[in-house]
């Protein structure tokens, strides 16, 4: 029975390998973004099932219920998850510069390519 | 459980159309989750934030980018042996951590027994409002909350300083598509 | 998509109701799940859904760009703001204690100016990514070409 106790780490050990697979075996960089995302919501769900009290409910002061989930991991995952998609968002915009730059957004492209040579328009 | 099947699907899917889409129902199953982990806040916010602005994020890079996934070349494939075996080998040490880690749910985790009580006692008394987290995160780490604050703000400058100089293209002899150049805006 | 007869109708409908939303889950983030970060992200997904449906440019006519860059400094300006006049009227950074007599209140209010920043800078930050990802394309369709240069 011990090893049901254990359950929900596997799971997300399982999901942040497969997060860690993406970000480093597939060269196209949307796909590496979505790998980065899919480990971080992992690493959510192992504070958030570490926080838990079977028996407890949600953090949220009612009557007739006594035992609370404990409310510190929620905080610390709430700044992660905007934290999250703040990191999401410049790594986009970083996709899409890189895209324009040099046409297209796969590893193997990139390494054969030259720089672009820079146009300042004479002014 | 869906999760994983998820998940995997996200990795090998080679459209990305399709990919995004995964994507956001992976967000949603995992905000379901954390309902079901008694974490409601948490539930709204990766369930917002995951679901639609992420992947609206990647459907607008999509736009703007090729939408498939270039098929693996022939001297990708050592890559992806090597991947494949870090992955398992960090794997397979994690899981090994984990024998040692408390059980799920129990109350005298570690985890439980030093702040946690006090939040959950004091909050109210304090402060007198109901919702603990909220309590938590604006009032006990407050400093915290401001940080954050800066970081999404810092988040937002930086995309605006990526994106805000015009695009111009430029004709190249290179095979494959046209590639680009910008200028400075005048 | 403007065009489309069900779709704006239903937009019409929906898009007032997500704000309202939003704002409820702003306000009320004492006594139910909510609070700044949720509220914030709620609100640019409904300014996001009019931009969907009505085109960028009668979106930008609502929320000026200029709008959205000042309201995004003036969110953590107020929290900042908050936690100075802690210190000022006597007690440490963002303290609460100090700012009304009695102490549940004086956090209630503390708290709710709080989060009204956060959530501010959170959806304004929000609607500006967007807008900046959604005019890229705009701007890649009339990007001119640059004068050939001699290889």
């Amino acid at each position: 029975m011990a090893a049901l106790g254990f359950f929900n780490y596997w799971v997300v050990i399982i999901l942040m390998m497969i997060g860690f697979y993406c970000v480093i075996a597939r060269g196209n960089m949307v796909k590496k973004i979505m790998g980065l995302n899919l480990f971080q919501t992992s690493v959510f769900i192992l504070f958030i099932s570490a926080g838990k009290i079977i028996g407890g409910s949600t953090p949220i002061l009612r009557e007739g219920v006594d035992v609370y989930s404990n409310p510190l991991p929620h905080v610390l995952i709430l700044t992660a998850i905007v934290v999250g998609v703040a990191t999401t968002a410049v790594g986009l915009a970083l996709a899409v510069r890189i895209n324009e730059a040099y046409g297209s957004i796969e590893d193997d492209h990139l390494s054969d390519e030259e720089p672009p040579k820079r146009g300042r328009a004479k002014k | 459980m869906f999760l994983v099947v998820v998940a995997v699907a996200i990795v090998r899917a080679r459209d990305l159309f399709a990919a995004a889409m995964l994507f956001a129902i992976y967000s949603l199953l995992s905000a379901a989750l954390f309902v079901v982990l008694d974490a409601g806040d948490v539930a709204l916010t990766e369930a917002a934030v995951g679901a639609g602005i992420s992947t609206i994020l990647m459907l607008a890079v999509l736009a703007l980018a090729r939408r498939y996934e270039h098929p693996d070349h022939g001297h990708n494939r050592g890559h992806k042996g090597v991947a494949l075996a870090v992955v398992i080998v960090t794997g397979a040490v994690l899981v090994y951590a984990t024998l040692d880690m408390p059980e799920f749910g129990s109350p005298d985790n570690p985890a439980q027994v030093h702040v946690g009580p006090y939040y959950t006692e004091q909050s109210y008394p304090d402060m007198g409002v109901p919702n603990m987290v909220a309590a938590v995160l604006a009032s006990y780490r407050s400093i915290d909350t401001l940080g954050e604050g800066f970081v999404i703000l810092t988040a937002g400058l930086a995309v605006f300083a990526l994106l805000s100089i015009k695009p111009t293209r430029r004709r190249r002899k290179h095979p494959g598509e046209d590639n680009d150049d910008e200028e400075q805006r005048p | 998509m403007r065009d489309n007869g069900i779709l704006r109708i239903v937009a019409r409908f929906l898009i007032p109701l997500i704000m309202l939303f939003g704002l409820y889950i702003q306000f009320h983030g004492e006594y139910s799940p909510g609070g700044g970060f949720q509220a914030g992200v709620v609100f640019a997904a409904g300014w996001i859904l009019f931009v969907l449906i009505y085109g960028l440019d009668a979106a930008l006519k609502v929320i000026p760009e200029r709008a959205m860059f000042i309201l995004m400094l003036l969110g953590v300006l107020l929290y900042c703001a908050v936690g100075v006049a802690n210190v000022i009227l006597g007690g440490h950074f963002l303290d609460f204690y100090t700012l009304l007599p009695s102490p549940h209140a004086a956090q209630q209010f503390g708290i709710i100016t709080v989060e009204f920043g956060i959530g501010v800078t959170v959806a304004t930050v929000v609607m500006l990514i967007f807008t900046m990802f959604a005019r890229r394309k705009s701007e890649w369709d009339e990007a001119p070409y640059e004068a050939e240069e001699d290889d």
